[in-house]
This record gives structure tokens, C-alpha cells and sequence, in this order.
């Protein structure tokens, strides 16, 4: 199986990197052109919103907000209304704690999970509700780091153009033709498209067995192309109707990497600076490669007792993937905040599980969910400037736009918040007594550190709005179901509403000249710096939990 | 913005939910539906009918083959062990998600391998790994070669055939990942045991 997989990791770089130009400038121009399509011009007239007119940051925020609460309110009736909705499977309403997670989950691009939608949702659900929002939390994530570059990239102008218009472009132009043709590919690899409830049958062996049936393909093409992540079933891509074979599962993963990696692309267009868009992606690219290689020597490796007894850490893992068509979904669905899992992380070798949970802990850039990986990274690469400005005693400025003290201000504001939702949240959960005894109780299946590292991990993926899970975890209790809903939201609109004042500050300013004392960002040496920092800030932010979770498993 | 004249941002926001429920919620699914009779056995979900028309199962979705006490039956191939329900139960997918170092997975571990040797009459160390380790899905249809060539002698004694038509049989259900056969390859227990009943069922005529 490892020739297999050489050739199909080759064949991945060789897409990803064909894609590259002219996905990335595709998106660009998407992004600043004039003209609108026929069907975009419906939509504006029936939203009544004039797409020429520019909003302000306040403005932008207010925008993103009232669509996202408005999406998580609906989605939230259409689960408690199940019962009375077509399709629904003889599905009844989903209770009220559970609904609010499921909804703030996917509103969040999250998708975090703590239902087994085979038990539990209608196709109904699936298509009108988290179909819908696998959309539009994707192209709500790739509109606001379109207008955090245009901050960039304006000049003395302090608006950062409009939601609506943002929005609307990522849905008709980039997600949905692209998950089209994700959905036919799906479906000729064998992924299913009905809308069959299940079929009984009798099994050779003369026992019985039902088959799901479901509107999978078009559901399984958008989870990955907008970084959602949300399975279709309860084993989500290990789940062969989801992801049937190798090939299909090397496709998913180039699904989940393709618009994050074309991103930095985007970026180079819009400031007209193609080797800024280099670097960025040199970083996410490096980041992405030495993850994906320590997790798969961990794997490979195989520690932990019962992994040993057993020869090979195939516990949670599917034969048609193997260990190395595992690790590499695994890493690339943990740095994109896709969160979709192949394996059952919870499974891993201790080091495999922290592997990921590093990744999610940088705070997906590498490459990061669509758009939410790019707004991060940039945010880190302006607290690298300053940084550096420190050091060499200049004013950090980064494409020309001056780095004061309101911008290291949102900055430091961004970076702090996840790291405080994740600590907290797991404190909490052991801190407060009716909230330990559920946990303990209820929650955790696997005794000592690693049930720590089941709660840690919950509360990283929830915050980074990734959405996989050590899945022994039984999150469907009053104070996970709250806990984690809250961190999702709090941990998705406070960066972003952040990443939009920054936007708005950067936008009105003027354009410095660049100097011979200016900090060129360009260099491998910039390049170096910003990994550094990204590395350093979530390593001591992190270490002293990790140390009490997975380090402590593998210390064993 | 002419926001402000009809409920403002929640208002156009609401509008905004309304079309694209409309179009990504209904229009995209079922337009991929249509597409789907493209492929209509794919869409279907890969479905394998016996000698005489009746659907037994499917190809990607692994199957029990014990019997209503949960022993296995001999002259079945195995598969490998499942957390789904009861076991290979379709309707709750999932891992046992039990960690590498849990002493109930440890234990488990021992006394499978224990179980499967005694049953194909090899030594424990002949017992490969996913013979004794469960699936993140708990539907995985594949074993490796290995774990067939140690049942082949058993079946082939179950079935009153040959060790070589079983092995032939092997090769014919094994999984082409690649245009050559590969080193390591897989093998579908389902498609496997259909045909071994469907060259019993033919001897027998």
C-alpha cells in the first residue's frame, strides 16, 4: 500500500499545484470585478441591497453577524421541526441543547458533531439545514479574509467592500460550480445520491441488515470544499458510503487543501505582489508538510500498549486508507478546521493525537479553513513585523500600512482569544463541580490522560472551529452541548469581527513608501520569523495542558 | 445601503437565508440526484444481488458472518471486528474509540487473537493485525491477504472444495487499487463469500 500512497501523495501536490495560479486568480478577480451574473442580480434586487455601494468595517461586521445568527436561528427551528418536515425519516425534533450545538456548529464552520446523524437526522435536516450552512459558513469565512487583504490593499479609502456582494460571488462563482463537479466525481468513485430512508436486507450469512440510503455525494463535496467537515453518518469519511475507497479518499483530502492553498494566491493578486503571496504560502506549506510527517512516523511508529499488541495502530482506522491515507487525511482535515476524520482520532498513538491537536492548536493556518486560514496567517504576519520591528528599533509596517498601537492592539486581542476559550473551557469542565461530575461521569470513555486529552481536545476543536473529535467523548450532555456551542461562537465572531476592525483600520491609511529601512516580507528570512512566531505562540500558550494530556499518555 | 428601510441587517439576512436554502438546500441536492442516474448503481449504494435476483448487501459495506449466537461460521470468510452496534450494524457506524494504551482495548486485543487462532488452527503469531483491531466505520469490507491465506484452509474443509478453488476465489475478490497488482493487496470479504456460496450452490447442481 505505501507505493500507492507515494503515488497518490505525488499526484495530490502535482493538482494542488496546478490549481494554484489559476485558482488564485480566479478568486481575485471574482472578488474585485464590477460586473454581476444574471442570478446575482435577482439576489440583490430581492435582498434589496445595492451590490456598488462599499460598507465600513461596522458595517461589513454588522452584515456578517445578522447572517450568521439569522442561519443559526433557522437552522435551529429546522432541527426542532423535524418531525413535520418531508424526508424527515420518522426523525422526531431534536432536543432543544442538542439542536443549539448542532446549530451554533454549523453556523461556525465548525461542525462539531454530538449527535450520530444515522439515529437522529432526517435527509431533510441534512439537506435544508447543514447542506445550506456548509455553504454559506464557508463563503462567510472566505469574505472576510477578502476583506481583511482588501485593508491591504486600499488606500485611504475605510471601507472594505460589501458582505452581501462577497458572499453571494463565493457562493455562485467559486463553492457551488466547484462542488458540482466534486459531487459527480464523488459519485462515480461510489459515494451514494438517493433518498432512500434504508433498504433491509438479508445478509449472506442469512442475518439482516439495513443500508442508509441519503443525498450524500452532494452533501460529502461541499463538507470538504468548504472546510466544514460535518459527516453525512456517524464515522463521517471512514464511512464507506462517504468515502468508499483510496481514491476517493485522496480526493477528499485535495478537496479540503484546494481553495485554502490558492488562497495565498489571491492574496498576491489583490496587493499586486504575487511573492508576498509566495511566502504565505511557503509558511502554510512547510507547516502542513512537517505535520504530516511527524504524525505519519507516529502512526507508523505505532506506540502505545494495545497498539503494540496489536502489531499495527489499525484500531479506528479503515484497511482501504491504510496508516498513511489516514495520517494524511487526518493532518489535512486538522489544519484546515475541516474536521472531517477518516480514522477514529481518538485511537491514535498518543503522539498521532497530539499531532493533531497541534495542528488545530496553531490556530488553523496551515493552511487554515477557507479564509479563515488566510486572515489568521495575516494576522500572525503582522504580529511578526512588529516583532521584528522591536528588535531592529524601527515602526513594523507590513505592505506599506503602518503597524500602530490600535493594530497590535486587535492583534494581540485575535491571538489571545482562542488559546482563553480552549483553557478555559477544559478548566471549567474539572473546575466547576456539576460540570466535573458530568464529565467525568458521563463524558469521558478512556481513563487517565487521555481522558483529559478527550476534553482538551473538544474544547480546541470547538474554539478553532474545527470540528473532529477524540470521539469516545460523549458530548451530548447539558454542560458540553452548552459549553461547546458558546466556545464555537464566541470562538468564530470575536476573531472575526477583530480581523474586520483591522481591516477597517488598515484601509484608511495611507500607503508608506518601502525604504532601505524597511523590513522586506518577501525573504525566507521573514518567512522564518512568521513560522517562528506561529510556532512560539501556540506552543506556550498550550505546552503546560499538553504536558497533562497526550505528553503524559505517551510518557507511559 | 437601502438596508435600513426593511428590518435592516436581519432583514436582508433572512432574505439571504431564504434564496440559498432555496438553491443549496433544494435545488443543488437534488440536481445532483438527477446527475446521479449517471451512476445509477453507485448512487444506490453498490448493491450485490445473489444468483437468483435478491439483494444481499453491499459492496463497500461489510457484513457479519456469524451465526444468531455470534459464533463465527466456518465456511465464511471472517471479517475484521466491528464497533458498530452488534457488530457490522449499518444504521450506527463508528469506532470503538478506545485509546492505545486502554487496558478494555489491550484485553481485547489478546483474547481476539486468541479466538482467531484457535478457529483457523495457526499459531498466534500468524494472526495479522486488522484480524484483531476494529474499523473506524465498523463497515470496513476488507481484510488483508494476509488474514485470508490463514482462513483459506478452513473454509476450503467447510465447503468440500479445494484449498486452490478457494485461492482462486481469493484473487478474484481482491480490491484493484492499482492497475497492477500490489504488494500488499485487500481483499472484499462480501464479494468472497457470495461467490464461494455461488460455487457451492453450482457444484451442488
Amino acid at each position: 500500500m505505501n507505493t500507492l500512497f507515494v503515488i497518490q501523495f505525488i499526484l495530490l501536490i502535482a493538482a494542488l499545484g496546478a490549481c494554484y495560479k489559476p485558482l488564485g486568480d480566479y478568486m481575485g478577480r471574482t472578488f474585485a470585478t464590477e460586473r454581476d451574473i444574471a442570478p446575482e442580480r435577482w439576489l440583490y434586487r430581492w435582498l434589496r441591497v445595492d451590490p456598488r455601494s462599499a460598507q465600513t468595517w461596522q458595517s461589513y461586521a454588522r452584515s456578517v453577524l445578522a447572517f450568521s445568527v439569522v442561519g443559526l436561528v433557522l437552522l435551529y427551528l429546522i432541527q426542532r421541526l423535524q418531525a413535520f418536515l418531508p424526508f424527515a425519516g420518522g426523525h422526531k425534533g431534536v432536543e432543544p441543547f442538542l439542536a443549539f450545538n448542532t446549530a451554533a456548529s454549523f453556523a461556525t464552520n465548525t461542525n462539531w458533531q454530538n449527535y450520530s446523524p444515522e439515529q437522529t437526522l432526517g435527509h431533510s435536516v441534512q439537506m435544508f439545514g447543514l447542506t445550506v450552512q456548509n455553504f454559506v459558513s464557508g463563503a462567510t469565512g472566505l469574505a472576510v479574509a477578502i476583506a481583511l487583504v482588501r485593508g491591504f490593499a486600499y488606500v485611504k479609502r475605510g471601507t472594505i467592500g460589501n458582505f452581501w456582494v462577497d458572499a453571494t460571488r463565493a457562493i455562485f462563482r467559486i463553492l457551488l460550480p466547484l462542488a458540482v463537479v466534486s459531487a459527480l466525481v464523488l459519485l462515480a468513485g461510489g459515494v451514494i445520491q438517493n433518498l432512500v430512508g434504508h433498504t433491509d436486507v438479508t445478509t449472506i450469512a442469512g442475518g439482516t441488515q439495513s443500508i442508509p440510503g441519503g443525498p450524500v455525494a452532494s452533501q460529502e463535496a461541499i463538507k470538504l470544499l468548504g472546510t466544514n467537515g460535518g459527516g453525512f453518518f456517524n464515522a463521517n469519511s471512514a464511512h464507506p458510503f462517504e468515502n468508499p475507497n483510496a481514491w476517493t479518499n485522496i480526493f477528499e483530502v485535495f478537496l479540503m487543501l484546494l481553495i485554502p492553498f490558492s488562497l495565498p494566491r489571491t492574496f498576491g493578486w489583490m496587493v499586486g505582489n504575487h511573492k508576498q503571496g509566495y511566502t504565505i504560502l511557503g509558511v502554510m506549506g512547510t507547516l502542513f508538510a512537517g505535520s504530516l510527517a511527524l504524525m505519519s512516523w507516529f502512526e507508523m511508529r505505532g506506540a502505545g500498549a494495545a497498539t503494540q499488541l496489536a502489531g499495527t495502530a489499525l484500531e479506528g482506522k479503515e484497511l482501504a486508507f491504510g496508516v498513511l491515507g489516514s495520517t494524511l487525511f487526518g493532518t489535512a482535515s486538522t489544519s484546515t478546521s475541516t474536521g472531517a476524520v477518516n480514522m477514529m482520532h481518538d485511537s491514535m498513538t498518543p503522539q498521532g493525537g497530539l499531532m493533531a491537536m497541534i495542528n488545530m492548536m496553531l490556530g488553523e493556518i496551515s493552511p487554515g479553513g477557507v479564509g479563515t486560514g488566510l486572515y489568521g496567517l495575516l494576522i500572525l504576519a503582522v504580529i511578526t513585523v512588529f516583532i521584528a520591528g522591536l528588535l531592529v528599533g524601527r515602526t513594523p509596517e507590513y505592505l506599506g500600512k503602518k503597524i500602530g498601537p490600535l493594530q497590535m492592539k486587535l492583534a494581540s486581542l485575535y491571538v489571545l482569544v482562542t488559546p482563553t476559550l480552549v483553557l478555559a473551557g477544559t478548566a471549567l469542565s474539572f473546575a466547576l463541580p456539576w460540570a466535573r461530575e458530568s464529565v467525568t461521569g458521563t463524558s469521558i470513555l478512556n481513563t487517565g490522560p487521555h481522558g483529559l486529552s478527550e476534553v482538551l481536545y473538544a474544547f480546541t476543536s470547538a474554539a478553532n472551529n474545527n470540528g473532529s473529535a477524540f470521539a469516545g467523548l460523549t458530548g451530548n450532555t447539558p454542560w458540553l452541548n452548552a459549553s461547546l456551542g458558546v466556545v464555537m461562537i464566541l470562538g468564530r465572531f470575536i476573531p472575526i469581527v477583530l480581523a474586520l476592525a483591522l481591516a477597517g483600520s488598515l484601509s484608511a491609511q495611507t500607503r508608506v513608501p518601502s525604504t532601505s529601512g524597511t523590513l522586506p516580507t518577501t525573504s525566507p528570512l521573514y518567512a522564518g520569523m512568521l513560522m517562528s512566531v506561529a510556532i512560539l505562540v501556540s506552543a506556550l500558550t498550550y505546552f503546560p495542558a499538553l504536558t497533562l494530556g497526550p505528553l503524559a499518555e505517551g510518557m507511559h | 445601503m437601502l438596508q435600513s428601510k426593511s428590518f435592516g441587517y436581519l432583514g436582508v439576512a433572512l432574505r439571504a437565508m431564504i434564496a440559498f436554502t432555496v438553491l443549496l438546500g433544494v435545488a443543488y441536492p437534488f440536481a445532483i440526484m438527477g446527475a446521479a442516474r449517471i451512476f445509477p448503481d453507485q448512487a444506490t449504494g453498490s448493491l450485490v444481488t445473489d444468483s437468483e435476483g435478491d439483494v444481499r448487501g453491499s459492496t463497500l459495506i461489510g457484513q457479519s458472518f456469524s451465526d444468531a449466537q455470534g459464533k463465527p461460521i466456518a465456511k465464511y470468510f471472517q471479517p475484521r471486528p466491528s464497533a458498530a452496534g452488534n457488530g457490522y450494524d449499518a444504521m450506527s457506524s463508528g469506532g470503538s474509540n478506545l485509546g492505545p494504551n486502554s487496558p478494555v482495548l489491550l484485553k481485547q486485543i489478546a483474547q481476539r487473537r486468541a479466538e482467531v487462532a484457535t478457529f483457523n488452527t495457526v499459531p498466534e503469531s500468524r494472526v495479522p493485525a486488522d484480524a484483531v483491531t476494529a474499523s473506524g466505520s465498523g463497515l470496513d469490507p476488507l481484510i488483508s491477504s494476509q488474514y485470508a491465506s490463514i482462513q483459506v484452509e478452513r473454509v476450503a474443509k467447510a465447503r468440500g472444495l479445494t484449498t486452490a478453488e478457494i485461492e482462486a476465489e481469493v484473487l478474484k475478490a481482491e480490491v484493484d487499487a492499482m492497475p497492477w497488482r500490489s504488494e500488499e493487496p485487500l481483499v472484499n470479504v462480501v464479494l468472497l463469500n457470495l461467490h464461494l456460496d455461488e460455487l457451492n450452490a453450482a457444484s451442488a447442481n
